[in-house]
Order: C-alpha cells, then structure tokens, then sequence
C-alpha cells in the first residue's frame, strides 16, 4: 500500500443541509426542542387541570400546621409544627435508618461473603443457606416477619425485661438512659477527640518512617493512653475539683409506659434487622465474587513470601478484592436506602409515612408531594454514589 | 422537512387525547358498563369482601345502588380496595368515579381536594378501644398511652388535638393498613386503638380474645362519612346525592325491596314520584323513570341496608335512625 491511493485535503461541497456537523445540530436542537414543549404541555397541562379540578397547588403548605404527632423524631417536633418540619422529621428518619441498615448490612455480608469461601465445610455451607433464604424471600415479608418476631415475645412494659435497673426492653421499645452531660464534660469529650486526632497523626508518621528507615516504633499504647487515659483522668480531676460533669436521665415507668432516656421503638428495630439482613445476602454475593476474581496466584505468591492464610487475606486478597466489590456494593447501599421506604408498613416514621402518607393526605397535595419525595430519593441516590465512587477512585489499582 | 411536520402533529395529537378524557361521569359509565367504586381494604360491615371475593357492607351497597340507578344492575360495580392515604388521589385522577369508603367529610376535604361530598352515609365519632385488664374508665386517664392508628386519617388529627387540649401525653404509632393497625393492637403494641367507633366494632370481630377489648364512652369527633365525586360534574354528583337520598327516602314512606312493585301503585304521590310511575324526575339527572325503583328493589332502603350490614356488628341504629325515630337522618323531599 503505497502511494497509489490520493488523499483530498480539501472536503467536497456539499448543500449545507447534507453537511454532517450543521445536520448533527439541527438535530440536537430539534430533539431538545421537542423535549422542552413536551416537558412544558404535561406542566402546563397538569397545572390547568389542578385548577379546573379545585385542588390547591404550590408549596405554601409546608408552612401550614401539621396538627399530627410523630412517634420518633431526631428533632424538637410537635403537632404545632409545621409539614415543612414533619418533612425534615421523615427525612432525618429514613437517614437514620439507611446508615444503621447500610452499617450492619456491610459488617455482615462482608463475613458472611468471606465465611462463604471457607475451607470449613459447616461454615462454607451455613453462609451458603444464609444467602439463599435471605435474598429469595420479599423484602416485605421479612420486615414484617421481623416486626412481629420482635413484637410477638417481648413482655409489657408492666412486666419489662429489666438489666440492672437501668436498661428496660419490652414490646414498646428498647429503654436506655440517656447521658445528660455538663459544661465539663464537654472538655473531656474534646480531649476524646483530640486523643483520636493525635494517635492518628503518630501512625501516619510510624508508617512514613517505616517506608523511609523500614524501622517502626509501636503506637498501641501511647495511643490508648491518648484516647482513654487523658480524657478518663480529666474526668476524674473536674468530679473532684467541680462536681460530676455527667448524669444519667434513667427511665422509669409512669402510668402505662416508660418516660425518661432514649428509647429505641421495635419498628426501628425491626427494621434494621430486616434491611441488614437482606441486604447482607446481596452484598455476602458481591464479596465473594470480587475475592474470588482475585487470581488465585496472587495467594500462592503470598504463602511463598511466607505470608499466613490471615494476613495474606487481609494484606494481599482483600484490598485488590475491593475494586471489584466496591461498584456493585454502590447499587446494593442505594437499594437499601430505597428499600427503607418499606417502613410504612410497620408504622415506622420514615420519608414516605410521614411526607408522602400523612402530610399528601392532609393536604390532598399530591403533585408538589410526590416530586418532593422523589427528588429527595434522587438527591440521597447520588450522594450516596458521589461517595462510593470516590471510594472507589481511591481503592482503584494504581497503575506505576 | 417532513419531520418536523409529523412532530409537531404529535404534540397536537396528545394535546386533543388529554382534552378529551375531561368527558362526563355518566358517559363514560354507561359506556363501559360498569361504576368504578373506591372502597376499604376491609372493614366489616361497611365494605368487606368474604373468602370468594364478593363485597359486602353498607359503603359497599351503596355503590350497588348507584350502579343500579345508573346501569340497571346492582351488580355491575368494580371495587377498588384503597388505603386511607390514597384514596382521595384515586378519586381526584379518575380511577375510581366514586369515593363509597368510610370517609370523613371535613372542610378541607369538600374544597381543597377537588371532590365533592354528596351527603352522610353513616354518622360517627372517634372513639377508643383498650384491654378491660388495664383498668381504665375513661379517655381522660390515658395520659402516657401509646396509641395505634391508620395514617393520612382524621384520626390522626383528632387524637393529637385530644390529648393537647386536655393536656395529656401520648405517643402514636400510625400504620397504612388499618389490618396492620388491628394486628398490632393485637399484639399489645399499644394500649389504645383508636379509630371511628364504627371501625372498633368492626375491628373488634377479627382479634383473637373480642371480649378482652371495651370502647371506651367518650366520643371525641364528629365524623360524617359519606360518599364523594369528583368536582365540576355536577350532573354525577346530583346522580350521587340522589341515589342516598332515595334510601333514605324509600325508608321513609315505607317502600321495600319485597314491596317496591306494590307500591308502584300506591296512592301517595309521593312514593309514585320516587318510583317513577309520575313525572319524569329520571331525566333531571340523565336516567330513566324507574332509577329510584330498581335502587329499592335491588338494593333495599336504608334500613334494609344498614340491617343487612351494620346490625350484625353490633351497632343499633342510634343518630343513624330516621329524623321522625329519633335519628338525625333527613332527606330533602322528592319534588
């Protein structure tokens, strides 16, 4: 192939309308165009019908009295405050139940998913049986299956289950007294914090001088003296020199229930066994197949290096296995958060009960609810994989 | 630039289809042969299907009478079971033509939800339930209950201005299944249950031990339920308001599903204007003469009705009883 074929440098003329680039465009903006007036006619055609039907429209609900109570809320609520407020209440409630749900469902899918691979036949198989029965049962019907196996065994709180007299479990919840701390406690949980802050700063060092000298000093015990020994001892120094900097607000039963602490309600509970649970199965799944995608040579060479079975599954397996299971682990965190709108069904407080349920019936303002409700699942979606993919730019192989 | 043309008559096309699903009620009824009927997910003697599936219940005879006033037949009628919460969407986006589902007829309801209420099936009050082993009298000493109740319900709003306005605490637990509601009750979730005094006698027939569980004597709401439509088809509602209206009516002079062809020919000229053997009241509101006939002969009159499904609860008929009896149920006259 030598020079036998001519190259033209110069582009052939053509009428403007058969030109690619000027075709390509006018395309775009006719798609876009069309999108925008279909867009336009179902919100205007949406709006006129609301008005001819008499339902009330825009957003000045939120500011209107909820006049409902809410059973669990992370913020000062009451049934003078406003939907905008019960709407923060449901937010904060689907919040709280997806990090506990996400925490617990990562913890045990991750032994169950190495447990799974198990050179022990019992282990091998139990993990095995966990995966199958969890991920093949609805979801539905485990959180309520759960609700009632919390419910069903529990006593009254007339007969509560009482540890030490401070902790009480009945069907109504879990009772724990709450810490109502002083101005001088706050001094010793700053020092916690700084405790924690130092001991990171001489492991990173330790970890410098060992890539620099190979030496490395050991930081167990000045870290643990750090974070627990300087705070306990300030603890001690501010009982004596101004008094106790920290109560316990105990909980007692008055009348039919208990009042005082914090109280974990049984459909918190239940919840988050069953979302854990689930979710656990799918993620054991997305372990195991990102452990074994890691080649099984990568395991000799290590035994080679006279590395153990622990550390070579911790040191060598495990962070080139991350790469693998950390995507699929994305779409498993946001089922999760997805799925905790379930919580309907067994009266937790949840986004969709309180914003979507009791607020949509109030105020018969469906339209305005609903696109709320789904931007907020939107919003929580991409935060949530904003954040795994950070992850996993981060765990990624570094090619040097 | 034939593309374009064909977009454009796209838009226009799906503009006319949406314009054109804004036709009336009656129409489209009559045209699918068959009255959608928003109902309960079931609640005993108000709509409750058996184990074949088939509905009964005085919300449910409603619907019953409409489709016989409408379609000529009672049993051309396709129920839709609705929760609390979604009920008035369901309305409000033409899936159902009417709401018959044990709703509470309030202000904000009647107007700002683009539907209509046609009048009172059934009067009610919110009421209480608790187990008789926790030794309570009275609504007043329940301060620091924990209470069961449906979401996206008056209910709701009652209790918690209950307890506010006598001072007292309580926590909520609110479900969107009143049989989740009921199951948790059961389980001894809450001390109280709280719903229409209608519904805890309903409710009550399906608990494990009903003779552990009383209703407490206070009636803390008003609570009118009754059936809605649509607004701005005024034609439907009047079809609505009129098919209860005739219940009550043919309750009132006497006439009978057994006696309806009898009374045909009865002298009072009212009973011959309600049966349509005078004038031509059918075509004030788009039907035959004989509408309010085949409601009584095919569904019965109210009373008929309200024996056939709220008796066997265990409900008299207490304020539901006729304005001459004692009751507070009055129909404008047929004229």
């Amino acid at each position: 192939m030598s020079g036998a074929v001519s190259v033209t440098t110069e582009t052939p003329k053509v009428a403007w309308f058969r030109d690619p680039r000027i075709r390509s465009l006018v395309f775009q903006a006719v798609t876009l165009l069309i999108v925008l007036l279909v867009g336009w006619y179902l919100v205007d055609n949406t709006i006129d019908n609301m008005r001819r039907q008499n339902i009330a429209s825009g957003l000045g609900f939120l500011n209107d009295r909820a006049g409902f109570d809410i059973i669990q809320s992370l913020v000062p609520y009451t049934s003078d405050s406003s939907f905008g407020q019960a709407f923060v209440v449901g937010l904060l409630n689907t919040l709280l139940v997806a990090i506990i749900g996400i925490f617990f469902a990562t913890l045990v899918g991750f032994v169950v998913g190495v447990a799974r691979l198990s050179s022990n036949w019992l282990i091998a198989k139990m993990a095995a049986a966990y995966v199958e029965t969890f991920r093949n049962i609805p979801l539905l019907l485990q959180i309520f299956f759960w609700y009632h196996a919390v419910l069903k065994p529990l006593p009254g709180p007339r007969d509560s289950i009482s540890l030490l007299g401070v902790v009480y479990l009945n069907n109504r919840g879990l009772y724990l007294p709450s810490p109502e701390p002083f101005g001088g406690f706050y001094i010793v949980l700053g020092l916690f914090a700084a405790g924690i802050a130092a001991t990171l700063w001489l492991l990173r060092r330790e970890r410098k001088r060992q890539e620099a000298t190979g030496e490395r000093k050991p930081v167990l015990w000045t870290g643990l003296g750090l974070i627990f020994g300087v705070p306990v001892l300030a603890y001690f120094v501010i009982m004596l020199a101004v008094g106790n900097p920290l109560n316990f607000d105990v909980p007692a039963l008055t009348g039919f229930n208990f009042t005082g602490g914090v109280t974990i309600i049984p459909e918190l509970f239940s919840l988050v066994i069953a979302l854990s649970v689930y979710t656990a199965a799918f993620i054991a799944e997305n372990v195991r197949s990102g452990i074994q995608a890691v080649s099984h040579g990568q395991t000799e060479a290590a035994y080679a290096l006279g590395f153990r079975p622990n550390l070579t599954m911790r040191l060598i397996i495990i962070p080139q296995a991350l790469r693998v299971i950390i995507p699929p682990m994305t779409s498993q965190y946001l089922n999760l958060t997805k799925n905790s709108s379930l919580a309907v069904a067994i009266a937790y407080p949840d986004l969709v009960a309180v914003f979507m349920g009791t607020t949509l019936n109030q105020t018969g303002q469906a339209v305005e609810v609903v696109a709320i409700t789904m931007g907020v699942y939107l919003l929580l979606s991409l935060g949530t994989a904003g954040l795994m993919n950070w992850y996993n730019a981060r765990v990624a192989l570094v090619e040097r | 630039m034939k593309w374009i043309n064909r977009a454009a008559l796209a838009v226009a096309a799906s503009g006319m289809i949406a314009a054109g699903a804004q036709a009336a009620t009656l129409d489209n009824i009559k045209k699918e042969g068959v009255l959608k009927c928003g109902v309960s997910q079931g609640l005993p003697g108000f709509s409750n299907p058996d184990d074949k599936g088939k509905w009964t219940g005085i919300d449910v005879d409603f619907c019953r009478a409409m489709a016989a006033a409408i379609l000529g037949d009672a049993s051309k009628v396709k129920y839709v079971p609705l929760s609390a919460k979604v009920r008035f969407t369901a309305l409000q986006s033409g899936e159902i033509d009417v709401l018959s589902r044990n709703t509470t007829w309030t202000f904000t309801r009647d107007t700002n939800l683009g539907i209509n209420f046609v009048g009172v099936l059934y009067y009610d009050g919110q009421g209480f339930m608790v187990r008789k082993k926790l030794g309570v009298t009275s609504a007043l000493k329940l301060s620091g209950a924990q209470v069961c109740t449906n979401t996206g319900t008056t209910t709701e709003l009652n209790v918690a201005d209950y307890f506010k306005s006598h001072n007292m605490q309580y926590k909520v637990v609110a479900f969107e299944n009143s049989n989740e509601v009921v199951a948790a009750y059961d389980a001894g979730r809450c001390d109280v249950y709280t719903t229409d005094r209608s519904g805890l006698a309903a409710q009550r027939t399906k608990m494990k031990n009903p003779d552990e569980h009383m209703v407490l004597p206070e009636v803390i709401s008003k609570e009118p339920l009754g059936p809605a439509v649509r607004q701005g088809d005024d034609q439907f509602a009047n079809i609505a308001r009129w098919t209860l209206n005739a219940m009550i009516i043919a309750e009132e002079l006497g006439v009978t599903s057994k006696n309806a062809d009898q009374m045909k020919s009865a002298k009072n000229p009212e009973i011959k204007r309600l049966l349509g053997t005078d004038g031509k009241y059918g075509s004030y509101i788009g039907l035959d003469n004989d509408w309010a006939y085949r409601i009584v002969k095919q569904v019965g009159n109210y009373a008929e009705v309200y024996d056939r499904n709220v008796k066997p609860i265990g409900l008299e008929r207490g304020v539901n009883n006729l304005w001459n009896k004692g009751g507070i149920l009055y129909a404008p006259p047929f004229r």
